[in-house]
């Protein structure tokens, strides 16, 4: 992998944009994973928060796009389309994951709250369009996931990340592109729409995951740490309390459990 | 349902439904029928069934039992049900009150509420924050307050900005006297302006990361201490009428003392706005503040119970803004505490917002984890640095807590819990008050 071997002699910058406008789900959630599998490892990291309306910058490692309503939405679009800060930083080889509107936005075209199509970033090579069906709200479970390697000339390797877990809830469906990879099969909920879920393009990562996405699968926060740091250079961590937590939502996805015992009580509570 | 005795109550007529249209009253009837023969069914209360069966009879129902009466609406994402019950104890000093209690805050469970209450009682309703627009424009309510809106399950509630909407929009068509609203939320604010006449109440919340974007224009909100404005639009935070000290509360009237029994700042600002609309509907300030100052419980709220021989003290933490307020109200480190999260339908399915929650404040005590979603909060609770443990039911997590270190033996464990957590909780200590 890219930057094998490396010893930074500076800090890991991530770079959180607008979480005011596309933090709707918990996402930044992923920073703060991300940041503490870095300290822990005793590997200065700097986490840049980038408010609306304030420049993003162009310089940091590894980016952070997460998910958010539709006005928000293409206000972060229009505020990165016009600086192009991001288009910049994926040129110089930084890592961006994309969670849900966020991945909606990289892509070439998505709808916006009236249905009408808006232009997207470019970075992904998907589009999202509008379908007639209600939003897919629910566990989302892959079966193994893998992505090419970007470091591999003949784009044969592959980083493998086992099943990916988390919860997914948007209205788009998302076609991805020749240029694109995506991350996994689905085997429970509806992902892209297409029996696939999430868009790889080289070291640009988009997927409908929340969860956060990264603390359910620490495999994949690795993988984007590795792409930055080096793979070698990340020692293994003890995610016994994870692997708890995966094992509990796979067989809540499996069971189709979107409902954990709900009971007739909680439904006249609240009714 | 509680009606709050008044010194000055009139006689009480014969049936409290010989002033509605036969219609109504058949209603009201078949409402308590269905509830009774729920209640013999376990099915809960019964409120909420039989309120829906009266309102198959009379559709209008909820206009015959509001008409003539003063009516009063109080709506939030946090804070309402606590709020409710301050407003009630605000006026019940001076005049016969009736409210719907239990969380049964849309129509159905407020028409099963006032079915049988006295006309004259002025109606004090909680109302579920998506419920405002039809129950405003049923009661014709004369004041609504209006506390917060924010984030809350994930999966089920529609966008925030599409609440204050649909506040904005109801205030127009059904314009109250006068609305009570938070001049530090700027959704609330802008759902608010609608209204002819509002009485602005400087909450100082903190929580504003549901509100980055303008509900105006979609703009962007600056936030500065203590102030808010649009960068593109002229919505900017009102002047406030009504403000909180440390020990009363600032109201147009002038300042007067308040001793509260529920601990905590936000209840402080809950109090205000009870406090505001009681005395704009003409209590007595002094007499208002002493008879909110007595509430000690709401709903089950802040009881300190036994589990498993050991003295509890419930907490109810459902969302990120509600969670930002209860961290205060924990007792402080290195105490143990119990977090309890589920994630049924009431609550949403998605706990995703545990992330959104600022966990690493618990830090200096054990955190036991327990509730259906105990691995979320533990994965949660390792990335914020807090040192946890796990328990399967409350029974354990409590004797968890009290063998921690940091437990006083003999202190009261703080237990903080999501809606149908606290609920099952408050069910195993004997139910709401
Ligand atoms: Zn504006």
């Amino acid at each position: 992998m890219s930057g094998s071997g490396d010893r930074r002699d500076s800090a890991v910058r991530i770079g959180v944009l607008f979480p005011d406008l596309l933090g709707t789900y918990g996402d930044g959630g992923n920073a703060v994973v991300l940041a503490q599998r870095l300290a822990w490892r005793d590997i200065p990291v700097d986490v840049v928060t980038v408010a609306a309306g304030q420049a993003a910058p162009d310089s940091c490692d590894l980016y952070l796009v997460g998910g958010g309503e539709d006005g928000p939405q293409v206000q972060a679009t229009r505020e990165l389309a016009q600086s192009r800060a991001l288009h910049r930083a994926v040129d110089a080889g930084a890592v961006v994951l994309a969670v849900c509107a966020g991945m909606q936005i990289l892509g070439h075209r998505f709808p916006d709250a009236a249905g009408t199509d808006q232009a997207g970033l470019g970075l992904l090579d998907c589009d999202t369009v509008r379908v007639d069906r209600p939003r897919a709200v629910g566990e989302l479970l892959t079966r193994d996931a893998a992505v090419p390697d970007p470091s591999d000339p003949s784009g044969a390797g592959r980083c493998e990340l086992g099943v990916l877990t988390g919860f997914e809830n948007h209205a788009g469906r998302t076609v991805p592109g020749q240029e694109c990879a995506t991350l996994a099969a689905v085997e429970v909920g509806e992902g892209n729409g297409d029996g696939t879920e999430g868009v790889v393009c080289g070291k640009v990562v988009g997927t409908y995951l929340h969860g956060p996405v990264l603390a359910r699968n620490p495999r994949l926060a690795d993988l984007l740490l590795g792409w930055v740091v080096g793979a070698d250079v990340l020692a293994p961590l003890d995610d016994g309390e994870v692997d708890e937590l995966r094992t509990e939502r796979l067989r809540a996805a499996r069971s189709h459990e979107l409902a954990p015992r709900r009971s007739w009580r909680d439904l006249l509570r609240r009714s | 349902m509680s009606t709050s005795p008044s010194p000055a109550r009139p006689p009480a007529r014969t049936s409290p439904t010989t002033h509605l249209p036969a219609r109504a009253r058949l209603a009201v009837a078949t409402g308590r029928a269905v509830a009774g023969a729920s209640k013999l069914v376990h099915f809960g209360s019964g409120s909420v069934i039989g309120g829906r069966a009266a309102l198959l009879v009379d559709r209008d129902l909820l206009g015959q039992l509001t008409a003539g009466r003063e009516v009063l609406i109080v709506s939030a994402t946090n804070g309402k049900t606590t709020t409710t019950r301050l407003l009630v104890a605000a006026l019940g000093t001076d005049r016969p009150v009736v409210s719907n209690s239990l969380g049964a805050n849309m129509t159905p469970g407020i028409v099963a509420a006032l079915g049988t209450a006295d006309p004259d009682a002025t109606a004090v309703l909680e109302v579920d924050e998506r419920w405002v627009a039809p129950v405003l424009a049923d009661t014709h309510a004369g004041t609504v307050l209006l506390l917060n809106l924010s984030r809350d399950q994930l999966d089920r509630t529609q966008e925030v900005r599409k609440l204050a909407e649909r506040w904005h929009q109801a205030l127009a068509a059904t314009p109250p006297a006068r609305v009570v609203a938070n001049a530090d939320d700027p959704l609330v604010v802008w759902a608010a302006s609608a209204a002819p006449s509002v009485v602005w109440v400087a909450t100082g919340q903190e929580w504003t990361s549901d509100a980055a974007g303008c509900p105006n224009c979609s703009g962007r909100i600056s936030f500065e201490p203590g102030s808010w404005r649009c960068t593109a639009c002229d919505l900017a935070r009102p002047e406030p009428d009504v403000s909180v000290d440390d020990t009363g509360v600032i109201l147009p009237s002038g300042r007067v003392d308040l001793d509260l029994a529920l601990p905590g700042r936000v209840n402080r600002v809950n109090a205000a706005f009870a406090l505001a609309a009681a005395t704009a509907l003409g209590a007595d300030p002094q007499a208002a503040a002493v008879a909110a100052g007595t509430v000690q419980e709401v709903a089950g709220r802040y009881r300190v119970a036994r589990i498993g021989g050991r003295d509890v003290r419930l907490l109810l933490a459902k969302n990120p803004a509600g969670w930002h307020e209860a961290i205060d109200m924990l007792a402080p480190a290195p105490a143990p505490v119990v977090v309890a999260i589920n994630a049924r339908i009431a609550d949403g399915h998605d706990p995703s917002w545990l992330w959104d929650v600022d966990y690493e404040r618990l830090a200096g005590r054990v955190v036991v984890a327990t509730g259906e979603r105990r691995h979320d909060l533990a994965v949660r609770l390792r990335y914020a640095g807090v040192e946890h443990e796990t328990a399967a039911d409350i029974t354990e997590a409590v004797a968890r807590a009290a063998a921690a270190p940091g437990h006083e033996p003999g202190s009261v464990v703080d237990v903080a819990a999501n809606y149908t957590a606290f609920q099952e909780y408050l069910e195993l200590v004997g139910g709401p008050a």
